[in-house]
């Protein structure tokens, strides 16, 4: 189910089961706000993601959570418990840091050991348990390294056994992959889940990379200026964008603004500002005759050839082919339609004939299915 | 933001008003009527008159002053060309010792300085005549030899954080090593040049111990009359010149300040 | 032809950066010392210069050498100078300390202030230091001396009931090395735990570490080079220092720069006055060899 903006601003049901349960939450910065009004509920062991542009209050909210920042407002129940005023070193949750905050004078195993010391553990169950650690993420052998002898990939792990060691309830990762390069950035991300799996640790992980947070999360969040706009699951979020910030922030869409000339139940049709281009579309949400609304669709839900295709839910558009960038596997075409739009439109390179092939000032007709189309109200 | 606990705090104030108390203390008492510091004679100048009336200081400190601004222009120059072969110029033989050598002034005491250039200016009278007599000159080399090791320091730390890849850039469409230097390197080291000069210009004005070792009788620098004076006990007149002195200081700060303001606004507009 | 010329050129621009500073370094600050050295080894004689000449080139080459070890000698014999090098080094090692227990706090204050304000603060630091030493010296006179401002204070204030003898002791000594030198702590104090990544205070909070803990754990171990390079910037020209004890300081507190100044100027003892400074320099050369590493390594680790 997807839960759009207005819901998230009045506070959902307090529902006992869920593990974490975040209630308006908010933070000031000298007037500034941060976070504003944050309303959160997240299973055991789910492995959720924040998803947000740099300064939209994703990372002042798991500072939050991880007791590094005091709260302006509201509550955070983790486990039945009402965490909001302790400490970061009480807390049951633990957090791996963007810049990994490895302690440079110690060695790997010292940096592991460090929660454990804190918590007054026997040495010899600290060494068992670093031991085990260290064999889980795959670093036997680099106990007496010091952080500064690790490649970036070693120094990410280790932030992550460190956190790990202490059996958090509740795991929080600050753009966890952010520092790796790509290759690396792959493997990780499914190491990561298999971790998150294997130990059945929640994890709340924090990022830009909104491929990043599809992969990775069970359900996402996207934030902006300090408030969740859509709280989803990967496809849901994908799929049925609930506005236009999200359909324009999670992957690459096309947006025609248009004005609705007929409702008929859910099915609506409305004409493209600037044209005569006509498409349907069906919306759950009620429009009413004269609205200003935006069909969204996604470049690969676009089918583009010389001949037009006819059907009953086929919406359709005439254009030219200003660009055309090859990738292999599939092709990205920026098409001018009448109405003078660029249309962009992804399509896999099934054959490897060159006959049809669409070349550069090809006129060409966009065709997708009605009900491809994302009926964007705001 | 963090906030520092108010122990932290607390702790903070009170150094800073140790090092900032007897500084106002000895600007008020230079207004003070009375000779003695525990009375308060009243408001008064006559320490200023009595100060400006007192040839033996007013010449110390034109000396003073011309040495300081010889010696702080020659330790510039081989300060930043020290800061440069330290930096920029890769390995080359004797590098280590060469660096060990230079930071070596910085922390050497000041009796074994003075001692040793003083014993080298006398067996260099005696192998070639020269110097002939100790003063200005000697006092002035043995300025330049100290404080380069300050300039080459402020040199070498703005050159590390010196983007590189500019002079490599200006290498790379043509520049010959000693044009890079002076249409690329030399303009962005400047400000710290220009502070390296003042620091040793300070540092000269400010040496006691090397200069009594290396002048000769009658070349007194300033900071050699002021302790003849104050071996003795407090004297008023030189209450006076310190309040002139740190007043110098505190209007080249606040201007050096200010320019650097206004330089930071300008660089950070131009980011935006 | 052209192209060879500028080579050339080249060359001697790379040549000219290095040698310059190189050789004057060379001229007047190394071989002055090989010069201590030598002197050291000779015996005093009532001329100018005052000492004898160490290679003496009528006689044939078995007997050229004339040195003796004649002061090193006297330096053992006589308790005087023991006591001023122990006296130098524990004025020194207790000033460092001093500064160290005031240095720090305020470093780590202005490393956790605002960015905004820490250059401000950090120029409140550097300030006093750009004022004349020597007077920053004196001001002490006039607080500490018998009728001074401090003596007054307190005698108004009901504290003590005469003027307690604060000018002319060790007390005035540590204060004031502890005041001039107290930048020269900061600085490299504060240069280290500015660069201090704040992250790494929020993992050990993160993981259980209580604020003291962190501190104890984490900042303190992490700032140890700055601690070290602070130390040694204020012990090395404490050791060394002259014009705080002879002006703050008893006629019986002798610091060994204060000996070494004396014997110079009022005994006019060269050779011995050599002797006092060769063995401060053998002194105080572990010191700086340990500053030079910090110094090197700080220059290696950044490129």
């Amino acid at each position: 189910m997807t839960t759009t903006a207005d819901e998230t601003t009045a506070a959902p049901e307090p529902s006992a089961e869920s593990y974490l349960q975040i209630r308006s939450l908010c933070k000031d910065f000298d007037g500034i706000t941060a976070v504003d009004q944050v309303n959160l509920d997240i299973n055991k062991g789910e492995l959720f993601a924040i998803l947000g542009a740099s300064g939209c209050g994703k990372s002042t909210l798991l500072r939050m959570l991880a007791g590094l920042e005091t709260p302006t407002s509201g509550r955070i129940v983790l486990d039945s418990e009402d965490i909001t005023d302790w400490p970061a070193y009480e807390r049951p949750i633990n957090m791996m840091f963007q810049s990994y905050a490895l302690f440079p004078h110690m060695t790997v195993e010292k940096n592991i050991a460090y929660g454990l010391k804190k918590e007054k553990i026997e040495p010899d169950e600290i060494d068992q348990r670093v031991k085990n650690m260290l064999d889980l993420v795959q670093l036997k052998g680099f106990d007496k390294r010091k952080p500064n002898r690790l490649s970036g990939g070693e120094k990410q792990r280790v932030a992550l056994a460190r956190a790990l060691i202490k059996n958090p309830k509740l795991l929080l990762l600050d753009e966890p992959l952010a520092a790796l390069d790509k290759k690396l950035r792959e493997q990780t991300q499914f190491e990561l889940m298999n971790l998150q799996e294997e130990l059945g640790v929640t994890f709340i992980v924090v990022t830009h990379d909104q491929e990043e947070a599809m992969t990775l999360a069970t359900r996402i969040a996207v934030m902006n200026s300090g408030k969740f706009i859509q709280t989803g699951t990967p496809t849901e979020i994908y799929e049925y964008p609930s506005n236009r910030f999200v359909a324009d922030f999670f992957g690459t869409i096309n947006i025609f603004d248009a004005r609705v000339i007929n409702v008929t139940g859910r099915e609506l049709t409305v004409e493209v500002d600037q044209s005569d281009i006509q498409m349907k579309a069906y919306s759950d949400k009620p429009v009413a005759i004269d609205d200003n609304v935006g069909i969204a669709v996604r470049p690969e839900k676009i089918s583009i050839s010389k001949q037009l295709q006819d059907g009953a839910n086929i919406t359709a558009t005439k254009g030219v082919v200003e660009d055309l960038a090859y990738y292999g596997n599939y092709s990205i075409y920026r098409v001018k339609t009448e109405s003078g739009q660029l249309v962009q439109v992804s399509a896999q390179n099934q054959t490897r004939s060159s006959d049809h092939v669409v070349e550069w000032e090809d006129e060409v007709y966009l065709s997708w299915e009605q009900n491809s189309s994302i009926v964007l109200v705001d | 933001m963090r906030k520092p606990p108010a122990a932290l705090f607390s702790i903070a104030c009170f150094g800073f008003a140790f090092l900032y108390i007897p500084i106002f203390l000895l600007i008020a008492y230079s207004f003070n009527d009375s000779r003695l510091i525990s009375i308060w004679g009243g408001f008064s100048t006559r320490w200023y008159t009595e100060l400006f009336q007192n040839d033996q200081i007013i010449d110390a400190a034109l000396l003073s002053f011309q040495i300081a601004a010889i010696s702080a222009t020659f330790a510039t120059i081989f300060g930043t060309l020290a800061g440069l072969a330290l930096t920029r110029l890769g390995n080359y033989p004797g590098r280590l010792f060469f660096t060990g050598m230079i930071a070596a002034p910085l922390v050497m005491p000041e009796v074994i300085t003075g001692l040793s250039l003083l014993l080298f200016f006398i067996s260099l009278q005696e192998l070639i005549g020269w110097p002939g007599s100790r003063g200005a000159t000697t006092i002035t080399i043995a300025h330049i030899t100290f404080s380069m090791a300050y300039v080459a320091v402020i040199i070498q730390s703005r050159m590390q954080s010196l983007d590189r890849s500019l002079e490599e850039a200006a290498m790379d469409l043509g520049g010959r090593p000693f044009q890079v230097f002076l249409d690329v390197t030399l303009p962005i080291i400047s400000p710290a040049m220009l502070s390296g000069w003042l620091l040793a210009f300070t540092i000269s004005l400010d040496d006691l111990v090397i200069a009594s070792f290396t002048s000769g009788a009658g070349s007194n620098t300033l900071p050699m009359v002021i302790f003849s004076k104050v071996k003795l006990g407090v004297t008023p007149d030189i209450n006076a010149l310190a309040t002139l002195i740190i007043l110098v200081v505190a209007i080249g700060v606040a201007v050096a300040s200010l320019i650097m303001f206004r330089q930071n606004k300008a660089l950070s507009q131009q980011k935006v | 032809m052209a192209i060879h010329q500028h080579r050339i050129g080249d060359l001697l621009w790379r040549r000219f950066v290095i040698l310059l500073p190189y050789s004057w370094l060379l001229l007047f600050f190394l071989v002055p010392f090989a010069i201590v050295f030598k002197i050291s080894f000779s015996d005093p004689i009532v001329a100018q210069p005052p000492f004898t000449a160490l290679f003496d080139h009528s006689q044939n080459l078995l007997n050229r050498f004339q040195g003796s070890l004649n002061n090193y000698l006297f330096l053992l014999e006589d308790n005087l100078y023991w006591i001023s090098y122990l006296r130098s080094i524990r004025v020194a090692g207790i000033s460092t300390l001093l500064c160290l227990l005031l240095g720090y706090p305020v470093a780590y204050y202005i490393a956790q202030s605002p960015p905004t304000r820490r250059n401000l603060l950090l120029m409140l630091i550097i300030l006093p230091f750009w004022t004349s030493f020597l007077l920053r010296v004196y001001a002490w006179m006039g607080i500490l001396s018998t009728n001074g401002i401090l003596n007054s204070a307190l005698l108004w204030m009901g504290l003590i009931e005469e003027p307690l003898q604060m000018l002319y002791t060790d007390f005035a000594v540590y204060i004031g090395i502890v005041y001039t030198y107290l930048p020269f702590m900061i600085l490299p104090l504060y240069a280290n735990l500015e660069r201090l990544d704040l992250e790494i205070h929020d993992a050990a909070a993160d993981l259980g570490g209580k604020p003291l803990q962190v501190f104890w754990d984490i900042t303190l171990p992490v700032s140890v080079p700055g601690i070290i390079a602070g130390s040694l910037l204020v012990f090395i020209p404490a050791m060394g220092e002259f014009v705080i004890p002879a002006l703050l300081g008893g006629l019986d507190s002798l610091m060994i720069g204060r000996t070494l100044y004396d014997e110079f100027f009022v005994n006019r003892d060269w050779p011995l006055a050599s002797a006092v400074a060769t063995i401060l320099l053998l002194i105080l050369i572990l010191p700086m060899m340990l500053f030079q590493r910090t110094q090197v390594s700080s220059t290696e680790s950044n490129p």
